[in-house]
């Protein structure tokens, strides 16, 4: 086998130092009736060309060349080849979580990089050196603002990410929080005079999502308000971080939960990607996840170190903030490359890009008759429009152009059945949108049982 | 000194500043294409409550920075493609390159999460081929593969515990975790809604089935034990103690941590575990890129299954789809199917091996004996139980010259290596934790033995060496006291007075 790195003389040589006559001596503290008697039965071996082989053809099964209008979450854009000769390098691919920082500075500098450039893009004073995704940063900031406020109440926006809010109900559930979700508003946005009904002194933070999870931004800075007066936290989490390109920061925000996957990193059908937790200095003791800090040697040279652990698991163990310990280093580092690359300029610019395909897009599809936008609110590139039929039955012809249409959002708010998530980046050419609209125009002209057929 | 270190020498390493510190107003390392669509006054069209004036601390750099910066970073990190890193409980095993390939093919990492099911056959069969080899490895029935990581496995199981138990009418209260347990243990219970009941270990350092008998009531949701456990041991009782918790109702949970140890020769599911995760970063060799990401798939037995989180696979009339309508289902562990990247990379690695996944679990064993053998003679063994795929041995001899396990795992940087895993499992007082994994040669070993009898040695004859190591890095031991005291967390520019500092 190629990975294995002895010939069978050596493996005899090494039995004999160790004084045993065969391997299965070395198994004998496992009961005879616990080990196995016959091999595993398990496909391959495989050679290197043969693996290749196969992931083509599971490659070819899916959905390659295909135009793709899908973001709610998970967002295709631009990815320079340096990031990834980057990341390709084993000095960072095969290295461990740097806990010996004599040989471990490469990562820990860049970890320290990561931290400070997601405190420039979300406007807040600390963050951490990565969670598994925006999912769990979200519910573990919440589980951080009950920690800070002692309180139990969590009011969180029906506009934030389904699976998102899927992900805290189910760590909620056993920790006796009570999750209560507020409705939006024509606007697309959180209703704000349901907010100020819902929010007492017994809530821990209110939680939105900007842009939503309809595409449209959120009134942060009312949201904090809100918050704040009732001695809560404000929770915002950023599902798409390009917008932070041309949207204000939350600053407002006591606690900030990114996900970083437009930073670098490809779809991947859903990870790895790397979400992140951003915060007030006064909250860092709280925090879930690893940090890494400035620091210096006897010698007085500048390095870089894992610091306050004793939030950890490893230390605190059944008191820790949190119990994640395998975090997304390599995605952040990916998030760290890829923004340096932009810069100041290349990120504004991206976002500008995107707003302004995500505008043509919304103004080619509404000139098509029975297609109306669905919401009012501001939108950065992704929008709701609502069609006079049910999505699924458009998609389905979309699909025979080679186009993947709208997301349909009756799966997850059974009152917009007819109404689809449209996201366009700076992938997105113009031909390919002029392409998707008058394929729709030219569906919908049809009537629904020549569509079915 | 030098001619005692055979496996590296002293080379320059570029010094290299923070890349904020090379930054300059108008460069850049991308060009964007030009814009094909009327352009849009971003301001106007959001309005000042939304929209953002200037991003301040982005860094303005060329491309040749980028890569030079990164570069240079790169080049102050051991890794496993540099050799040995024996760090106990890690598992750091070659991450075949193949692997990476595969991962980055057009049609798998270019794949939509929502993408119609009928347009991600591929993925779906990837996901469904790797469960059918985990299961058929552990011997279990059904499985989740949405755990991020570790420790996001442990949260999953125990949230499945949770909810069979409560099925039954009691979910109850406690979860019984030996004392050489992993922190995430523990931290994984409490968020489970558990309270942690620690238990000794007994002289050999494994389950006291004696005092489990005594322990084991109706509040005890589960036991969480590591198998083989923290000290490389396997627990010969395991049966035994599965069948007492269950006639007491009670669930035995199974961190997979160490798995390595088991592939190809023995099964989990065989000796009565209910629930287990895997640490696919781990056994199954996907990179850990210095700290993730990972994946922590879920496996249990078949009365845990209609618990799992949603979505599930599943197959009708030969097509695969993702399932997320089940009324029992603890719910959503994390968004999407989970780091599907990272199970990419490690059904690649399963297959690499096929049934001969066995004779990397051999040769890890083997390397793991062969330098207990090597060793022993100089540094204290506190536990004589046999090893597996790694050894614990503890610094008691040479605390005697006041060299501390710290101490010489910080003297291996010099000679070459990683440090080994220090001062855990925390039942052994000073413990020196090494797992060499299968990836290493006989020669590879041989060096490492070398290193760590010359260490023994100069701990008695010139300790200081030792307890000022590392000599050989770019920065010496860092003032860690210093950094959690008045924590600098990121880069904030100089004030201008300063800039020409």
């Amino acid at each position: 086998m190629r990975y294995l790195p002895k010939s069978p003389s050596e493996r005899r040589e090494m039995l004999d130092a160790i004084g045993v006559r065969d391997i299965d001596d070395l198994f004998s503290s496992i009961p005879e009736d616990l080990r196995l008697q016959s091999p595993l039965r398990l496909p391959g071996p495989l050679s290197e060309s043969e693996l290749i082989q196969f992931f083509r053809e599971r490659a070819a099964e899916n959905a390659q060349g295909y135009s793709s209008f899908l973001g709610a979450g998970v967002y295709n854009h631009l990815r320079s080849v340096v990031t990834d000769a980057i990341l390709q390098r084993g000095e960072f691919l095969t290295s461990y979580t740097p806990y010996q920082a004599e040989i471990s500075q490469g990562t820990l500098q860049a970890i320290f990089e990561f931290q400070t450039l997601a405190c420039e893009l979300t406007g807040q004073e600390v963050a951490n050196a990565s969670m598994y995704d925006g999912s769990t940063a979200m519910t573990e900031a919440v589980l951080m603002a009950e920690r800070l406020t002692g309180r139990r109440r969590v009011l969180v926006a029906r506009s934030v990410h389904p699976e998102y809010r899927a992900v805290l109900a189910t760590y909620a559930r056993n920790l006796g929080l009570e999750i209560v979700e507020i409705g939006y508003a024509a606007s697309g946005q959180v209703d704000i005079p349901a907010l100020a009904l819902a929010v007492n002194a017994e809530t821990a933070a209110i939680v939105v999502q900007t842009p939503n999870f309809l595409g449209v931004l959120e009134p942060v800075t009312r949201v904090a308000q809100l918050a704040h007066d009732a001695a809560a936290l404000a929770v915002v989490a950023i599902a798409e971080g390009v917008s932070l390109g041309v949207v204000r920061p939350p600053a407002e925000a006591d606690i900030v939960a990114l996900e970083a996957q437009s930073f670098g990193m490809a779809p991947n059908y859903g990870g790895p990607y790397a979400g992140v937790i951003a915060t007030r200095e006064k909250y860092v003791r709280q925090m879930p996840g690893r940090l890494a800090g400035q620091t210096s040697d006897a010698q007085g040279r500048r390095g870089f170190c894992l610091t306050l652990a004793t939030r950890e698991q490893h230390i605190r163990r059944e008191r820790a903030t949190s119990n994640i310990c395998t975090n997304q280093a390599l995605c952040a580092l990916a998030a760290t490359v890829h923004l340096c690359l932009l810069g100041k300029e290349g990120l504004r610019e991206t976002a500008e890009q995107n707003v302004a395909k995500a505008q043509f897009a919304l103004s080619e599809l509404e000139k098509i008759p029975g297609v109306r936008r669905g919401l009012t609110g501001p939108v950065f590139n992704e929008f709701v429009i609502r069609l006079p039929r049910a999505v699924r039955l458009v998609n389905a012809q979309l699909v025979r152009e080679r186009i993947i249409g709208p997301l349909p959002l009756g799966q997850f708010y059974p009152e917009l059945t007819k109404c689809g998530l449209v996201c366009v980046t700076e992938t997105t050419s113009r031909a390919e949108i002029e392409r998707f609209a008058s394929a729709v125009r030219r569906i919908l002209d049809r009537p629904i049982r020549e569509n079915l057929t | 000194m030098t001619d005692r270190i055979k496996k590296a020498r002293q080379h320059t390493s570029q010094n290299e500043g923070l890349i904020f510190e090379k930054s300059a107003p108008g460069k850049r390392g991308t060009d964007l294409p030009p814009l094909d669509v009327p352009a849009v006054d971003t301001r106007e069209l959001l309005g000042a409550e939304y929209a953002r004036e200037t991003i301040e601390g982005l860094p303005e750099v060329s491309e040749i920075e980028v890569i030079r910066h990164f570069t240079r970073l790169s080049t102050w990190n051991y890794a496993i493609d540099l050799g040995m890193y024996p760090l106990g409980s890690c598992t750091m095993k070659y991450n075949p390159r193949v692997n990476e390939f595969v991962a980055r093919l057009d049609g798998i990492a270019t794949e939509h999460p929502y993408q119609p099911p009928e347009l991600a056959q591929g993925c779906l069969k990837i996901l469904a081929t790797l469960q059918q080899c985990l299961l058929e490895i552990t011997g279990m029935d059904a499985a989740t593969l949405q755990p991020a990581a570790g420790a996001q496995g442990e949260i999953t199981g125990l949230l499945l515990i949770r909810a069979c138990l409560g099925s039954r009418g009691n979910p109850r209260k406690k979860v019984l975790i030996p004392d050489s347990a992993h922190g995430t243990n523990p931290a994984s219970a409490v968020i489970a809604g558990y309270e942690v009941e620690n238990i000794r270990s007994d002289a050999r350092g494994q389950l006291d089935v004696e005092s489990l008998k005594e322990l084991v009531s109706e509040d005890v949701a589960a036991l969480m034990v590591t198998n083989p456990s923290t000290l490389g041991t396997f627990e010969p009782r395991i049966a035994e103690v599965a069948e007492l918790l269950h006639s007491r109702g009670a669930l035995l949970y199974m961190d997979g941590a160490n798995m390595n140890a088991l592939a190809g020769v023995a099964r989990p599911g065989d000796f009565g575990v209910d629930v287990m995760h895997l640490n696919l970063h781990k056994t199954f060799s996907t990179p850990h890129g210095g700290g993730g990401p990972g994946a922590g798939p879920v496996l249990v037995k078949k009365h845990l299954e209609p618990f799992l989180p949603v979505p599930v696979l599943v197959e009708k009339d030969g097509r695969l789809a993702l399932n997320a309508n089940r009324p029992q289902a603890v719910g959503r562990v994390r968004a999407f199917a989970g780091n599907f990247g990272v199970l990419v990379r490690a059904l690649a690695y399963t297959l690499a091996y096929g049934p001969g996944i066995r004779q990397a679990t051999e040769d890890a064993v083997l390397n793991a004996n062969y330098i207990r053998k090597a060793l022993e003679d100089v540094y204290e063994l506190p536990y004589a139980s046999a090893s597996m795929h790694e050894v614990v041995f503890s610094d008691a001899r040479q605390k005697r010259f006041g060299v501390s396990t710290m101490d010489i795992a910080k003297r291996l940087i010099d000679y070459g290596f990683h440090p080994y895993t220090t001062a855990f499992p925390l039942i052994v007082p000073g413990a020196l934790m090494i797992e060499p994994t299968e990836s290493e040669s006989k020669e590879e070993c041989d060096l490492f033995v070398a290193a760590m009898r010359t260490i023994a040695e100069e701990a008695a004859t010139e300790p200081e060496a030792v307890k000022t190591a590392p000599h050989s890095t770019r920065v010496g031991r860092l003032d860690e006291v210093a950094a959690a005291r008045k924590p600098i967390l990121r880069w904030k520019p100089k004030p201008s007075s300063e800039a020409a500092d």
